[in-house]
Formats: C-alpha cells, sequence, structure tokens
C-alpha cells in the first residue's frame, strides 16, 4: 500500500472518496471533473472489472500528465467494447493496431514524441491478459528490455474473454474455460504451467513494476501517480473480475477482488528496480474457498462430486505468496523471504490504534482539526 | 466523402450515443433507512444526523448540539444518566465496540454550557396557555417543546428547586448540579413560568382558575414502596428515596456506620454508593435473587463494587434490630422463584434502607372525569391524551419504562399532540423507514477503530467525595469517536457508488446533495449496491 491511509474518518481511506478530506487528498475517482477517460455507452458487460480497472488507471494517468498522453490498446474486450466504429468511448488520444503489439506501438509513439520534442507527452499502452502475457509477450519484453518510456498496463481476467474464454497464460489452476474443460480427474486448467508477469517484468530489473486490484482504488491510483514519476519501462498489473469469464455475479466484481488479496492468491506489490518495496498486507485472512466458491469456473470443485484435495493445491499456492510476500504482519522473520525489504507499507493489523495518542496525532495532522 | 481521411467513411462518434440503460433488467435506487440508534432512544433523537454534524469538528459541534436540542433539551445531562439504549443496539457493536454515543452527546451538552449556546423560539405565539404540574425531566421537555411550538407555559412544582428525581433522586456524583442548572435555566429562559413550593391538589381546579388551555401532568412516583419487615422498637429503617432526597437539603441523613439496603434496582446501587460516601465502612445490598436477576444495570453494580458496597445475593431481611439484621439464605427453585431455605445468619446494621420501587402520588386526580388509573399509574392514549379531554400526562405515572430519557420522550410528544390538539388537528408522526440493520453493511470500508474509554476517577478519590465519577471526553476524542459513526442506512457520501460504477452512471451532486443513477447508462450490475458501506442503494425490479 504505498499511500499513507487516512484513519477514524469511518472508513478511513478504504472508500473512493471522503467529504471530511482536503481536495487534495481525495482520490481522482471522487473527483466530481474527472476525466471519464472511458466514458458511458461502452458495450462491456454489466460489471466489468476491466472497463472498471481502465478507467480508473487512465484517469489517473490523465491527472499525473495534466492530460498530455496516448495510449496504445491490444485487442481484445477493452478495444473491442470501447470502439465499434465509428463510435468510440474514449476521451483521450487512442490508437488501436493488432492484437499482439500494443507495447510495440506504444514504443513506437513515444520514439516519435521524443523525435516531436514532445516527451511532455506521456505514452501508456495496454492490454488484456492474453494480449500482454502470452501474443504480445515478445513486444513487452523487449520494450522492457529497451527501457523505453512507456507505461504499459495489463488488466488481467485471466482468459482470452473476447473471444469466448479460452485459457491464457494467466488462467490459474483448475479454472474452467473453454479450452480448459471441468472434466476428467483434473477437471479445468493444469497446475504448474503459465507466466507470472510480474515477476517476469521485475526480472527485467526496469524501474517500475506494481500489481493492484480494482478493490483497492487507493492503492491503484497511488501506484499509477509513482509510475509516472518514473521514465523509462514500468509496468503494472491490474487484477479485473469479469462476470462473463468467471461465472460470477456482476455484482461481486469489486468483491471478488477483493477477496482474492485477502486469499493471498494475489499478491499485491510494488517493486523498484528488480526489488520488492512495498506489499499490501492482507487486513483479514480467509480460506481460498471463500474467493473460489462464488465463482462457477470452479464450481467444480465444490459439491458431492468436488475436489477437496484441488482446493487445497490452490490453497497451498496462496500460503506460498503470503510467505514469499510476507503477506501477513505476524509471519515471524525466518519465514520472511531474504531480500524482499517491506518498505513503505501500512501496518493495518499491528498498529495498536488503543494507543490514543499515536492515533490522535494522525487524526489532527490529517483535518487540521483544534 | 472528399473531405475525410483515406480509408474513413463516418464521422467519428462518441459511444453516449448508445444508450446501454436498455440492457437493465433491475435498477438501483437510493433509499433511506433508519439506524438502529434512532430507532432505540426514547427520546427520539437523530443520533445518527447529530454525529455526523459533530463529525466535521469546529462549527459542526454547534449543529450537533442544535440537531439534539430538536428532540431532547438536556444533552449534558443525557451524557451523565441517559442508560443509552442507543449503544446497546449500535450496529458498530458488532465491528468492534459501539459508538460512544452518550460521551459525544455530553461533550456537546457541555461545549453548549461553557459556549452559552441558546435556542431562540421562533414559533408566532398561538394564545394558547398550557399547565404543566413537575418541573421533572418529563414536564420540563414538555415547557421546552411547548414553548418551541409558540405557546405560553407554566410549570407548578411541589419542590423546592426544578429537576423532580434529576435532583432529588438521582446523586451528584452521577449529575452534578450546576449541570442540571445550566440545562434547566436555559428552557426557563426561554419564558416558561415556573412556581415551585406550589402542590396542586386537584388539576380541574387549578386549570379554571389559571385559565389554562390544556395540561400536562408529569408528577413522577415519589412514594417509596414499603414491604413489612417484622422490626424491633429501635430498628432504623428509612426508604431509599426519602433518604436521597434529604441529601439535597441541609440536615444530611444519619445512616451510621454500616448500611444496609433492599432492592436490587439503580435506586439501591445509589443509596448504597450515596453512604459510603457519607462515611460508612460497610454498605451491603441485600437482594433475593441472583445478580444476574437483579433489575439495576451491569455498569452500577460494577461501580457499586469497584467503590467497596458489599452484595449479599439470595438474601432476605426476616427481622431487623437495633444495630442488627437477621438475614435468611434464599435458594432459586425451577421456575426462577427465590424460596426460602431456613438458614439464617446475622448481619450489623446501624440503618436499614428500603430501595423496593415507588408508587406515584395521584390525589390531584382525584374527581377529575374520564381519568383512569390502573396499577397505580394513570392511563393515556398514543396520544399521551388522559381520559380527560385536554389532561395529558407522561413520566414516571404513566405506564412506561421509568427513565429521565423516557420522561423527556413522552414530554416530547405530549407537546407535538398538545399543540396538534389546541389547534384542532391531529399529530401525525413521521412515516418511519425500514431498519438499517447489520446485515445491511458493507463492512469491509469501515476502519477499524475500538472505543474510547471514558476517564473514571480513581477509586480513592469517589468514594470519599461526591465529585463527579465518569469523566467526559476532550476535543480530539469526541471528534475520533463521532467518528466511529457507521452512518447505518443513510448516505454520507463516502463517493464509493460514484466511483465503483463501471459505466460512469452515477452522478455526484457535490457536498450536501449526494448523487443520482443516470439511468441511460446504468445496465443494473449492482455494484454499487455491494459496494455501499452503509446500505443506502437498494435494487429494485424494473417495469418492463
Ligand atoms: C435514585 C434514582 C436514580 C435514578 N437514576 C436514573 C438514571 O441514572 N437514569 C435515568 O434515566 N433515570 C434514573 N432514574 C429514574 C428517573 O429519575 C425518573 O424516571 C424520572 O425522573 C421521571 O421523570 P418525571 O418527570 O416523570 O418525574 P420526576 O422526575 O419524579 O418529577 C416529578 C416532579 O413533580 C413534582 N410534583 C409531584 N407531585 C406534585 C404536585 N402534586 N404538584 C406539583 N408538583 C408535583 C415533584 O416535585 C417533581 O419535581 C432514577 C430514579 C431514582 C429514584
Ligand atoms: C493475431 C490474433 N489472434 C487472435 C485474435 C482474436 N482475439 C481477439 S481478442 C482475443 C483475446 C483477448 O484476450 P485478452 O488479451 O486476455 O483480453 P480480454 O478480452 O480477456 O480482455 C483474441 C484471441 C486476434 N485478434 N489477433
Ligand atoms: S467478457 Fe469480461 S472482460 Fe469482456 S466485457 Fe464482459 S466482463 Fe468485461
Ligand atoms: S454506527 Fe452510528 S448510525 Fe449505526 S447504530 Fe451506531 S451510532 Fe447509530
Ligand atoms: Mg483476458
Amino acid at each position: 500500500m504505498p499511500y499513507q491511509p487516512i484513519k477514524f474518518y469511518q472508513t478511513g481511506s478504504f472508500v473512493v472518496g471522503n467529504r471530511l478530506l482536503d481536495q487534495n487528498e481525495r482520490s481522482v475517482q471522487s473527483d466530481t471533473e474527472r476525466l471519464n477517460s472511458l466514458t458511458s455507452g461502452h458495450r462491456a458487460c454489466q460489471g466489468c472489472g476491466e472497463a472498471l480497472g481502465a478507467r480508473y488507471a487512465l484517469d489517473a494517468v490523465a491527472k499525473a500528465t495534466g492530460g498530455r498522453m496516448i495510449a496504445a490498446n491490444a485487442t481484445g474486450c477493452l478495444e473491442v467494447f470501447s470502439t465499434p466504429f465509428p463510435e468510440t468511448s474514449w476521451r483521450i488520444p487512442w490508437i488501436h493496431s493488432l492484437f499482439g503489439n500494443a507495447p510495440a506501438v506504444a514504443t513506437g509513439i513515444a520514439a516519435a514524441m521524443h523525435a516531436k520534442g514532445r516527451d511532455d507527452i506521456r505514452v501508456v499502452g495496454q492490454g488484456g491478459d492474453g494480449g500482454t502475457i502470452d501474443i504480445g509477450f515478445g513486444c513487452l519484453s523487449g520494450m522492457f528490455e529497451r527501457n523505453d518510456d512507456v507505461l504499459y498496463i495489463c488488466y488481467d481476467n485471466e482468459a482470452y474473454m473476447n473471444t469466448g474464454v479460452q485459457r491464457s497464460g494467466a488462467t490459474p489452476p483448475a479454472a474452467r474455460t473453454a479450452t480448459t474443460q471441468a472434466v476428467g480427474p483434473n477437471p479445468g486448467n493444469v497446475f504448474g504451467q503459465g507466466k507470472d508477469m510480474p515477476r517476469i517484468a521485475m526480472a527485467h530489473e526496469i524501474p517500475y513494476v506494481a500489481t493492484a486490484t480494482v478493490a483497492e482504488l487507493r492503492d491503484l491510483e497511488a501506484k499509477v501517480e509513482r509510475a509516472m514519476s518514473f521514465r523509462g519501462a514500468r509496468y503494472i498489473h491490474v487484477f479485473v473480475p469479469c462476470p462473463l469469464g468467471w461465472g460470477s455475479s456482476s455484482n461481486d466484481t469489486i468483491k471478488l477482488a477483493r477477496l482474492v488479496k485477502e486469499t493471498g492468491l494475489f499478491p499485491v506489490f510494488e517493486a523498484e528496480h528488480g526489488e520488492v518495496t512495498a506489499v499490501s498486507k492482507i487486513r483479514r485472512r480467509i480460506p481460498v474457498e471463500e474467493y473460489l466458491r462464488p465463482q462457477r469456473r470452479y464450481a467444480h470443485l465444490f459439491g458431492e462430486h468436488g475436489h477437496p484435495e484441488t482446493i487445497e493445491r490452490i490453497q497451498a499456492l496462496a500460503d506460498r505468496n503470503i510467505a514469499r510476500y510476507a503477506l501477513l504482519d505476524d509471519l515471524p522473520d525466518s519465514l520472511k523471504p531474504p531480500g524482499s525489504a517491506v518498505g513503505r507499507q501500512v501496518r493495518w493489523q499491528s498498529e495498536d490504534l488503543s494507543e490514543q495518542t499515536s492515533a490522535m496525532a494522525i487524526l489532527t495532522e490529517t483535518t487540521g482539526a483544534h | 466523402m472528399p473531405n475525410k481521411p483515406f480509408a474513413i467513411t463516418l464521422n467519428v462518434g462518441s459511444s453516449l450515443a448508445n444508450k446501454t440503460g436498455s440492457w437493465r433488467t433491475e435498477r438501483p435506487v437510493y433509499v433511506d433507512r433508519l439506524p438502529p440508534c434512532n430507532n432505540a432512544c426514547p427520546a427520539g433523537e437523530n443520533i445518527q444526523g447529530w454525529l455526523y454534524q459533530g463529525e466535521e469538528g469546529g462549527d459542526g459541534y454547534y449543529r450537533a448540539w442544535h440537531q439534539i436540542m430538536l428532540d431532547n433539551p438536556f444533552p449534558a445531562i443525557m451524557g451523565r444518566v441517559c442508560y443509552h439504549p442507543c449503544e446497546t443496539v449500535c450496529n458498530r457493536a458488532q465491528l468492534d465496540t459501539a459508538v460512544g454515543i452518550n460521551s459525544v452527546e455530553r461533550f456537546l451538552g457541555d461545549e453548549a454550557i461553557k459556549q452559552g449556546w441558546t435556542i431562540e423560539p421562533d414559533a408566532p405565539p398561538s394564545g394558547k396557555k398550557v399547565l404543566i404540574i413537575g418541573a421533572g425531566p418529563s414536564g420540563l421537555s414538555a415547557a421546552y417543546h411547548l414553548t418551541m411550538l409558540g405557546h405560553k407555559v407554566t410549570i407548578a412544582d411541589s419542590g423546592r428547586a426544578p429537576g423532580g428525581m434529576m435532583r432529588y433522586g438521582i446523586p451528584k456524583y452521577r449529575l452534578p448540579r450546576d449541570v442540571l442548572d445550566a440545562e434547566i435555566a436555559r428552557i426557563l429562559d426561554m419564558g416558561v413560568t415556573l412556581g415551585l413550593n406550589r402542590t396542586v391538589r386537584n388539576v380541574a381546579d387549578e386549570m379554571a382558575a389559571g385559565g389554562f388551555d390544556a395540561a400536562f401532568l408529569a408528577v413522577g412516583a415519589h412514594i417509596g414502596r414499603r414491604a413489612y419487615i417484622p422490626a424491633g422498637e429501635a430498628a432504623h429503617i428509612l426508604d431509599a428515596v426519602s433518604v436521597l432526597r434529604s441529601m439535597e437539603g441541609e440536615q444530611k441523613p444519619l445512616l451510621g456506620r454500616s448500611v444496609a439496603v433492599v432492592g436490587g434496582g439503580n435506586t439501591a446501587m445509589d443509596v448504597a454508593r450515596t453512604a459510603k460516601r457519607l462515611g460508612a465502612t460497610d454498605a451491603v445490598v441485600v437482594y433475593r435473587r441472583t445478580r444476574d436477576r437483579m433489575p439495576a444495570h451491569d455498569f452500577e453494580v460494577e461501580e457499586a463494587i469497584e467503590e467497596g458496597v458489599e452484595m449479599r445475593w439470595l438474601s432476605t431481611v426476616k427481622h431487623a434490630d437495633a444495630g442488627k439484621l437477621l438475614i435468611e439464605k434464599m435458594v432459586m427453585d425451577e421456575a426462577g422463584f427465590p424460596q426460602p431455605t431456613g438458614d439464617f445468619e446475622e448481619l450489623e446494621a446501624d440503618s436499614l434502607v428500603l430501595a423496593m420501587g415507588q408508587d406515584a402520588d395521584l390525589a390531584l386526580l382525584d374527581g377529575v372525569p374520564g381519568i383512569e388509573a390502573d396499577d397505580g399509574v394513570v392511563k393515556v392514549n398514543q396520544a399521551m391524551m388522559t381520559g380527560h379531554p385536554g389532561i395529558f400526562a407522561g413520566g414516571d405515572m404513566v405506564p412506561d419504562d421509568r427513565t429521565v430519557t423516557v420522561g423527556i420522550g413522552h414530554g416530547k410528544k405530549a407537546a407535538r399532540n398538545i399543540d396538534a390538539w389546541l389547534r384542532d388537528s391531529r399529530y401525525e408522526p413521521g412515516h418511519k423507514h425500514e431498519v438499517a440493520h447489520y446485515d445491511k453493511l458493507n463492512t469491509w470500508y469501515y476502519a477499524d477503530a475500538p472505543a474510547t474509554v471514558r476517564p473514571t476517577l480513581d477509586i480513592a478519590r469517589r468514594t470519599s467525595t461526591f465529585e463527579e465519577v465518569v469523566g467526559g471526553l476532550d476535543e480530539t476524542n469526541a471528534l475520533y469517536e463521532a467518528r466511529r459513526c457507521l452512518s447505518c442506512g443513510n448516505c454520507f457520501e463516502c463517493d464509493n457508488c460514484y466511483g465503483v460504477c463501471p459505466d460512469n452512471a452515477v452522478v455526484k451532486l457535490g457536498a450536501g446533495n449526494r448523487f443520482e443513477f443516470n439511468y441511460d447508462y446504468c445496465k443494473g450490475c449492482g455494484i454499487c449496491v455491494q459496494e455501499c458501506p452503509c446500505g443506502a442503494i437498494e435494487m429494485e425490479p424494473e417495469t418492463i
């Protein structure tokens, strides 16, 4: 959590806005003047996490750049639902070329801007997990390797949604997709395959890598802002539930994003130049089951013919993340991974909130109440 | 199409042309639900409303205080003696601990006294005169509300000073008299006439003599119940109400070094704690049943024990003599009634105080046609009116819980009904919303923040003096405490719905004006409903 949470306003900084906060401390999304880079009338499904994530991220980029930005988009839902010719939902300069070349297109734009002496115009590349992790992988790795001045944002809904929910390199184990049916002794996607893109990005030692979810807006916005403070290649990986592909209720989109983080299955962290610099602690730990159960893509794991052993294997993945990123506060030092500097984190759990004096100090600091 | 770029055939359009609202089968709507605290307040305070104002600090405190005053003219008193049923049902209790509503109310009440805040009645004079009998909380509350409504009020009270049981019952270590005086003075200063040492013998005569258009009776219940206890000639037996009343006179009651109190209610605790403060080495409460059956509130029993009051549960007084009592041990039978065991023991006691409840003295109603009394209390209808048109009653003398706050609530309700009656109309209370129970909230969004504990005087000081036992909050922790409120059931403008809509279909109307849906684009996904922390949005089926 790279931002300083505000405490004791009923909701702290968990919510989008807060009437008691100073204007400049409020989230971009709480502003009536926010850009709405992706405007109404787009054709994303009801409750689409990708549509939400894109608006969150790009509005924050627009805020950070004063609107001087261009986005290059890979093929995928985000592109298809936003731009059925001749209508567009984009209120920013935006270009679509191919499924696999968004990072390369972004690189080209950045080079062109540089050539024109317009380094003030910042470039964003974006796409789904398929476009990013699978078909666009080579272009993206090249962009990282050259340290091109592009922020690349991947909206990870864990499959190729636009073409009918096929498996991608980001599809989690056991999940049912059109190409990993829930049949046979090990139904759903296999264990042990796929790519951990944030870690691959870190391996390129680019200036900035972060993960985020649509459930934590303040965190996401702070990461975008942080990313924009660097020049060079930056990567943000946003977890975006997809009601259609996951078989979840349209109203559960944010809830699922919240739950996945609380299980540990999706670690939320930041890294600079290849080192983890901050992690978001789990606030109220839950078993993976609570996250899996509301999604029909995992329905085969439950019920009479369920697969409890598979759920255990998924739990083990969550536990591994928890240990690897020190996602729990009470983790003994011996279990903390070497070199994982947990820097600008905020300790919700361990902080003794009954210590009135320090809490009060924060309170008065943020309100100026006297 | 000569003027279009290569391969372009149509003008660029916006997706705003695509009204995705047509996809919807259900629509979100904003609702207001009744917060459990408001629902539980016997004086009908809009607690959430004033906490909301208080959260802003600064000028917000005045607005918060003013909001309380719309329903209850005694915030500083409430903050000390109200048993706060609001906190018992506060949703925050299920999250960590209840919001310290009562302590914030006290802070606001004290702030008002400190700053000299007042209320100006602004209703035009109605030309009607109302007689109030009894200057206890109920009578004073009615006087305040009737004055606010433009009526001329005269109160008659038999006491030497106003306040009723707030002065002659509740000990000062729980309710300092300067606080009581300040809040009563504020009401009297609004133009209420108060006649002290004026015992009304007959209501009808009094009304006729003064040319009153209506009357509100709030004479309380002051006659200590006696129980038959076989006693020797020299036994020193008193009743609790008289003991507490004499605390207000020049002559403090003489109780001796060891005092026994019979009863298990709050009055028993107050007498025993008073005895301790008057110098008794032993103050023993003798009660027939077990602790969990005691009608006294837990915190009062707790505080009494902390101060060294001894409890004898499952005990009755069989015989009283000079200097000693004979106590019989009891057992609870299967039906939960205490039964004698035949086991006796002696207890040293210079005096025996009976705290077994009070009855109302209804002599002033003798011969007034239409009045019905049952079980020693006067019957009233929904409008707080007795069987005699124009005579209303409330407080301890009518059937309800006997607390200061209930009395205040009666006074307010009676005032509104008297007002309607004087204007030949009917008082229609506002429609009650559905209660915002815990399951309507999305508590994820609330920051973890346990309640502030009010400072308690150290034990040594409080058993020897009549200084106030429970301290108040200071500015910072009062603000903090107010901000712990979850705003159950009513939008507090956290902007969540505005933020989480994937279709930008929520319109933010600006500070204080909440939000509205743009149904042209709302697809009905329902995320806003799920993510609203306080349960202020609901899905409704779309009518097609
Ligand atoms: C020891 C004790 C402690 C208590 N502690 C609490 C507490 O902590 N919290 C709480 O909520 N409640 C408490 N109560 C209960 C509470 O005090 C009463 O419920 C409340 O005061 C009732 O208000 P009232 O206006 O009906 O009557 P009262 O307060 O009894 O006032 C009645 C007034 O009418 C006057 N009067 C009576 N007859 C006549 C007449 N014929 N003519 C003119 N005037 C007359 C009396 O002088 C008196 O001033 C306590 C009660 C006792 C006895
Ligand atoms: C080269 C190429 N292969 C296949 C496709 C078809 N295609 C379009 S979108 C898409 C999947 C997109 O998946 P992802 O990138 O995860 O985005 P999502 O739709 O899930 O947001 C595919 C396979 C294509 N457009 N181009
Ligand atoms: S399929 Fe999934 S990602 Fe695509 S628009 Fe629908 S919800 Fe969004
Ligand atoms: S949290 Fe606030 S609104 Fe809810 S019951 Fe408690 S005081 Fe009332
Ligand atoms: Mg995808």
